[in-house]
């Protein structure tokens, strides 16, 4: 699936959600459930820093593409998190700089992307965007 | 109902309903549900007799003050300056021209530590604070500390969110200044002060007080609590932001340098030798903002109208109601004391495990507006070993119906993520 298709497919899934509560149970559900990141990836090195929650970013380099795993204190940052991981990871270091990422304004949550928030999700797509364009220097010069 | 009727204690019940109408901000809907706005320690809301001052002012009389010979800059500085009597007043000052205008809290301490600074610290001297302090009574007395090579000392705090009096006498020793908040804005502790005043002026030592928390919830007299420096912001007291107060016995502030250089503080200027003009010009350098001092001297009526004693029994008695419902709720708890006794304005809990973070935002849904995060006091989280806290705070507006709103949201968040 293409990052835009896993977009479209997010968006899809969140319209049937009636209520906010609906949206945030799922998103919590999402939160909960995944054991994104290993404990030792946990570093202060792959900490973001200057969020209200803290995130945990890891990235492995695997066959041209990127893995991300991820992790947070807080449920519903968690929740996202997962949300832009599933969107973002295992993709082309190019197709991750290129993506534009619309579904979190889509589903209504654009909130969480403004930078006065800062509950780190707006911080950890920057970084994301910021390892793949790392990479692709990388590539151009080996 | 007894309200407006007077009691035995002297104060007068408020009618908090009649009160809501003079501010219109909060009749309105957040996602669907009536505001409930329990940030009032950021900041608090405008009552429309604020509003409309500062609308009059900037509509008929607007002109730079002090200098035009003209109608309508005479009558703008008397509205500025009655803005600055009405301050005085307020805290009891001896002298109007002990009130020196600031953009607010953050800025007067800045002002004390820098000038302060420059004229009487050395090389080894002590700065004394408290563990509770917010930012802005820690950052710039450090700056001042490392200009210096003087050091900064720290007052404990215990459990239950008061200070260590204990050792205070060993630690004044070397001190030169002590800087501490009236009331907590991370746990709403009133301290001390006067204990505190008193151990450090008998050693001699000045005390600024950061009475940013502490005037819009209780009398603040500078002459009775022989504080030498008191500041606050007026957006706290139901006044303009941007707008501020430094108060300073006038013996400490004629003895202290300017601040920043400019227009209004000087008396002449030659490219050879300034000299600065009395207080407290010397301290406003530059345009001053004369709405704010209208906007502020307008708060300052509408609260004392209402009473600042009737204001506290108001708010005392809502605090006790509010930490009964809460306390009634599973897994909350409280940071800091757990009674109302030494409390004001503030309530700052966690529920089970979640991060303050996801119950503000399950809050947000609902309509109520409270604050997570350390509260820009790092050191007060660091000694509770918690990355922040649910903050719920209080003004005049503040309702019961409010409070159980509050309850309610927390129970509902706590179901969806526990």
């Amino acid at each position: 699936m293409t990052i835009q298709e896993q977009q479209e497919e997010i968006i899809a899934d969140f319209e049937l959600f009636g209520e906010w509560m609906d949206k945030y149970e799922y998103i919590i559900q999402l939160g909960k459930e995944l054991p994104l990141i290993e404990d030792r990836y946990k570093t202060d090195e792959n900490l973001i820093r200057g969020c209200q929650s803290r995130v945990w970013l890891h990235v492995e380099y695997r066959e041209g593409k990127l893995e991300f795993t991820a992790d947070s204190d807080a449920v519903i940052t968690k929740g996202l998190i997962s949300l832009v991981i599933k969107v973002l990871s295992g993709h082309t270091p190019r197709e991750i700089a290129e993506a534009e990422i619309t579904f979190i304004d889509a589903i209504g949550l654009s909130s969480h992307l403004s930078p006065t928030r800062s509950n780190g999700l707006l911080s950890m797509v920057k970084q994301i965007k910021l390892y793949a364009v790392g990479y692709m220097a990388k590539s151009v010069k080996q | 109902m007894m309200s407006e009727a007077m009691t035995i204690r002297g104060t007068r019940q408020l009618d908090i309903s009649k009160i809501r109408k003079d501010f219109p901000i909060l009749e309105q809907t957040v996602f669907g549900h009536p505001l409930v706005y329990l940030d009032n320690a950021a900041t608090t809301q405008k009552p429309v007799s604020v509003l409309k001052a500062m609308d009059d002012y900037y509509t008929t009389i607007n002109s730079n003050v002090h200098r035009g010979v003209h109608h309508l800059s005479q009558l703008a500085t008397d509205a500025y300056e009655d803005g600055r009597r009405k301050v005085a007043e307020y805290i009891n000052a001896r002298h109007t021209h002990e009130v020196i205008f600031t953009r607010g809290t953050t800025e007067s301490i800045n002002l004390v530590a820098a000038s302060f600074g420059k004229k009487f610290l050395k090389e080894g001297d002590g700065i004394l604070v408290s563990g509770m302090e917010h930012h802005s009574n820690i950052v710039p007395w450090q700056l001042a500390a490392e200009e210096r090579g003087a050091q900064l000392k720290v007052i404990p705090i215990d459990d239950n969110g008061e200070l260590i009096l204990d050792g205070l006498d060993k630690l004044l020793e070397g001190v030169r200044l002590v800087a501490f908040n009236y009331v907590s804005n991370a746990l709403g502790t009133i301290n001390p002060v006067e204990t505190i005043i008193a151990a450090a002026h008998r050693q001699g030592i000045p005390v600024l007080l950061d009475a940013a928390q502490a005037v819009q919830h209780m009398e603040v007299d500078v002459q009775q609590l022989d504080v030498d420096f008191l500041a606050f912001s007026s957006h706290k007291l139901y006044g303009p932001t941007g707008f501020g107060i430094l108060y300073g016995k006038e013996e400490w502030l004629n003895q202290l340098p300017p601040y920043q250089g400019g227009g209004e503080m000087i008396k002449t200027v030659s490219f050879e030798k300034t000299t600065y003009n009395d207080l407290p010009y010397k301290f406003e350098a530059g345009t001053p903002d004369m709405a704010g001092s209208v906007g502020l001297g307008a708060a300052i009526d509408y609260v004392r109208g209402l009473g600042i004693q009737n204001i506290q029994r108001a708010e005392h008695e809502l605090m006790e109601y509010a930490l009964g419902v809460l306390g009634d709720i599973d897994g909350l708890r409280l940071v800091g004391r757990t009674d109302a006794a030494h409390r004001a304005g503030v309530v700052s809990f966690l529920v089970g495990n979640i991060h303050p973070f996801d119950l503000g935002e399950l809050l947000d849904k609902q309509g109520i507006a409270v604050r997570t995060g350390h509260h820009c006091a790092q050191p007060v989280m660091d000694r509770y070993c918690i990355p922040g806290t649910v903050r719920a705070s209080m003004a005049v507006y503040t309702s019961r119906e409010d409070i159980d709103r509050l309850a309610a949201g927390i129970k509902k968040a706590a179901v969806l993520l526990g």
